[in-house]
C-alpha cells in the first residue's frame, strides 16, 4: 500500500493553507469550519488546485513537486474524489456514470454498491443514499490508489445518515486505501476515521485518534469541535491542590487539571448528571438553573441547563420528569472538568498556544 | 369599477400589439393564393436566390459552429485579465447597425481596405463574391451563437468538469463527453438564432457583396430587388422566409421539451455500451 504524503502551502482568500500530512492505509478525517481549507487539501491532492509550494507524493511517485516543477494533471493521478454533491453526470445513466471512470469492473461495482437495478436510471431519479453509492462506485471504477471524500454525508437527510455511515465505515475498512475525508461533523469523523485532524485557518491544530482528541484536546477550539461543553473562566490554584475556575457567568467550578489565568473548561455531556437537588455524592461541581431545552436522540436525551449540556438516558429523563423550564441541578466531577488553553484571537498571546500546535506534523 | 377599466385597457393593449405584429406576416399569405405562391417559387430568380442563400449560409453556419464552439468554451472556462473586454468585443457586432458592419467589412477586406493589398497579392478578390456574403453573415450572425455558447458553457457546473478529469478524462474527452452534452440546449438555441439572423442578413451583405443574381443575391436581397419589378414574386420570396423563420422558432421551443424527457439520450455522445 503506497502511502500518501502531503506537504503543501496554498494561498486561500484570507490566509494560507499550510499543512503536512502522511496517510498510510488508513482514513484521516479533516474536520473544521467551512472555509478552513479542508476541501482545498482534497483538490490539491486530486490535481484540481496547484499549491504555491511543497510536494505531494504517492509511494515513491511525485504527483506534485514545486521545486522539481512536477504537476501531474488530474487524469494522470490515481486519485478517486467523491464530490460533496456527488457531481454525477446528469446526462448519463448510472451505468454510464460508473463506466466513465473505467469499464473493466462496471457490473461488479454496480452489484457491490447495490445499484445494479438502477443501471439505466438517470441520477435525478435517485435518492441521496443511492447517489452517494453511485459516486463511490464511479470513483472506484478508476481503480484509485487514494480515495478522497468531500463531505460525504452532507447531502443526506438525517434519516439515512446513520445507515450510510455504517456502510461507509465498512467499505473504508475493506478497501484499506489511503483515504482523506473532509467533514464538519465530528461524529462522522470519529465513526469513519482512524485519525482526525482539526483544521482551522489553514492549519492542523491537532491530529490524533478520535479518542485522544476527546480525552486530551490540545486547546479549546479542538474541544469545541468534539462536541464538548466549553465554559470560559479564570483559573487559580486552591490550597487543596485543585484548580478553582471562576466562570464568566460568576459560578465557580473545580478541576483536577492545573492551570492559571484565562482557560476553557471542557466537560463532556456524558459526564454531566442531572438531578432535582444537589446530591451528597463525589461531584464537586453543581450548576443550578431551569432546563433551557430538551432534545431526544434515540435512547438518549440532551438537556441544556444554563451553560451546560448534559446527556442522560431516556429512561432517566422520564423517571425525573424532566421538562423545559423545570429547575434542576447539573453536576460533574472535578476529574471530568478538563482545562484547556483558549484560542482567543483578540486576547493576549499565550504561552500554551505553542504546545497546542505541536501535535501537528511539520 | 376601476379594476374593470384597468383590465379593459390592458386587454386592448394586447389586442393592438398582437394585431400589429401578426398582420404584415398574415398579409403575405392573404395577398396572393397559396397556389400562386408555390408557382412563383419555381422561377429562376427565386431558385437562384434560394441556392445562394443555402450555400453561403451553410458555409457561414458551419464555420460559426466550428470556430465559435471551442472559442466560447475557452472564454467561459478561463478567468483572465481583460476577459470582460473580450466578451464585450464578441457582442459588439450584435448592436452594430448593419450599414456600419457593411462599411467596416469594406474598410477591412475591400479592395482598398486594410487587408485589401495583402489579399490582392495572394490573388484573393472578395468584393462582390459569394465569399463576401459568407463574411458578412459570419460577422453579423456569428456573435449570436458565440454569446449564447459562452453563456451555455458558463452554466455547466465546474464540479462536473473537475469530476471528469479526476475520473481519468483528459481535457478533450471532458469537453466532448461532459461539457458539450451539458451545454447542448444552450448551444442549440444559439445556433438557431444565429442561423435565422444569417439567413435574414441584408444591410452588410448588400454593401459588401452587392446583389448579383445567382452570385450574391440571397433571398432577402432578392425581395428588395423584386418588390417594384414583380410584387407577387417578392411575396413568394417573403413567404419562403416566413416559413423558414417559423420552423426555426418552433425548433427552439420544441427541442428543449423533447430533450428533457428521460427516455431520450444524447445519442451522439453516449458511450458505446460498456460491454
Amino acid at each position: 500500500m503506497a502511502a500518501l504524503a502531503v506537504d503543501i502551502a496554498c494561498p486561500l482568500r484570507s490566509f494560507e493553507l499550510a499543512l503536512a500530512l502522511e496517510v498510510g492505509g488508513e482514513t484521516v478525517a479533516l474536520v473544521g469550519p467551512s472555509g478552513a481549507g479542508k476541501t482545498t487539501v482534497l483538490r490539491a491532492v486530486a490535481g484540481l488546485v496547484r499549491p504555491r509550494a511543497g510536494r505531494i507524493s504517492l509511494g515513491g511517485e511525485a504527483l506534485f513537486d514545486a521545486a522539481r516543477r512536477i504537476d501531474l494533471p488530474p487524469e494522470r493521478r490515481r486519485v478517486g474524489l467523491v464530490f460533496q454533491d456527488y457531481a454525477l453526470f446528469p446526462h448519463m445513466s448510472v451505468e454510464q456514470n460508473v463506466a466513465f471512470g473505467g469499464r473493466e469492473r462496471v457490473a461488479e461495482l454496480l452489484e457491490r454498491f447495490r445499484v445494479a437495478h438502477l443501471a439505466s436510471a438517470r441520477p435525478e431519479a435517485l435518492s441521496g443514499g443511492e447517489r452517494q453509492r453511485v459516486a463511490l462506485a464511479r470513483a472506484l471504477a478508476r481503480d484509485p490508489a487514494v480515495l478522497l471524500l468531500d463531505e460525504p454525508m452532507a447531502a443526506l437527510d438525517a434519516h439515512t445518515r446513520g445507515a450510510v455511515r455504517a456502510e461507509l465505515q465498512e467499505l473504508l475498512r475493506e478497501l484499506g486505501l489511503p483515504t482523506i475525508l473532509v467533514t464538519h461533523d465530528f461524529e462522522d469523523a470519529a465513526a469513519l476515521a482512524d485519525r482526525v485532524g482539526v483544521i482551522a485557518d489553514g492549519k492542523i491544530l491537532q491530529l490524533a485518534t478520535p479518542d485522544e482528541l476527546v480525552a486530551a484536546p490540545s486547546d479549546a477550539y479542538v474541544a469545541s469541535f468534539t462536541g464538548a461543553n466549553l465554559l470560559h473562566g479564570f483559573a487559580r490554584p486552591t490550597r487543596e491542590g485543585l484548580t478553582e475556575v471562576v466562570l464568566d457567568g460568576g459560578a465557580v467550578v473545580f478541576s483536577t487539571d492545573r492551570a492559571e489565568g484565562r482557560v476553557g473548561v471542557v466537560v463532556y455531556p456524558w459526564e454531566v448528571s442531572i438531578a432535582h437537588a444537589a446530591a451528597a455524592d463525589s461531584a464537586l461541581n453543581h450548576v443550578s438553573a431551569p432546563i433551557a431545552s430538551i432534545v431526544t436522540l434515540g435512547n438518549r436525551v440532551r438537556v441544556r441547563v444554563g451553560p451546560l449540556v448534559g446527556e442522560v438516558t431516556a429512561a432517566s429523563a422520564e423517571r425525573l420528569d424532566l421538562e423545559r423550564g423545570r429547575l434542576v441541578v447539573a453536576s460533574f466531577k472535578a476529574t471530568g472538568a478538563r482545562l484547556v488553553p483558549l484560542r482567543d484571537p483578540s486576547g493576549p498571546p499565550e504561552t500554551v498556544r505553542e504546545g497546542a500546535e505541536s501535535p501537528a506534523p511539520g | 369599477m376601476r379594476r374593470a377599466a384597468f383590465h379593459a385597457v390592458t386587454g386592448l393593449a394586447v389586442l393592438v400589439a398582437l394585431g400589429f405584429l401578426v398582420l404584415p406576416v398574415l398579409a403575405i399569405f392573404l395577398r396572393v393564393s397559396p397556389g400562386e405562391l408555390i408557382e412563383r417559387v419555381d422561377d429562376r430568380v427565386v431558385l437562384d436566390a434560394l441556392e445562394v442563400t443555402a450555400k453561403t449560409n451553410g458555409i457561414a453556419f458551419a464555420l460559426t459552429l466550428l470556430v465559435g464552439t471551442p472559442a466560447a468554451y475557452l472564454i467561459a472556462a478561463r478567468r483572465f485579465p481583460g476577459r470582460a473586454l473580450v466578451v464585450t468585443l464578441c457582442e459588439l457586432p450584435l448592436v452594430l447597425p448593419p450599414a456600419v458592419a457593411g462599411i467596416g467589412l469594406l474598410a477591412a477586406f475591400g479592395r482598398l481596405g486594410l487587408l485589401g493589398g495583402t489579399l490582392d497579392a495572394l490573388g484573393v478578390r472578395l468584393g462582390f463574391t459569394q465569399a463576401a456574403v459568407v463574411l458578412a453573415v459570419l460577422f453579423v450572425a456569428g456573435p449570436f451563437y458565440l454569446r449564447q455558447a459562452i453563456a451555455a458553457f458558463e452554466a455547466v457546473d465546474p464540479a462536473m468538469l473537475a469530476a471528469a478529469r479526476t475520473l481519468g478524462a483528459g481535457p478533450a474527452r471532458t469537453f466532448a463527453r461532459v461539457a458539450l452534452p451539458l451545454a447542448s440546449a444552450g448551444l442549440g438555441a444559439g445556433a438557431a438564432l444565429s442561423l435565422a439572423r444569417g439567413i435574414g442578413e441584408f444591410g452588410a451583405t448588400v454593401m459588401f457583396a452587392g446583389s448579383l443574381q445567382s452570385v450574391t443575391q440571397t433571398l432577402s436581397l432578392a425581395i428588395y430587388a423584386q418588390f417594384d419589378v414583380d410584387f407577387t414574386r417578392a411575396l413568394a420570396l417573403g413567404a419562403l422566409l416566413v416559413l423558414f423563420s417559423a420552423a426555426v422558432l418552433l425548433t427552439m421551443k420544441v427541442v428543449p421539451l423533447w430533450r428533457r424527457s428521460p427516455s431520450t439520450s444524447p445519442v451522439l455522445f453516449a458511450p458505446s455500451s460498456s460491454r
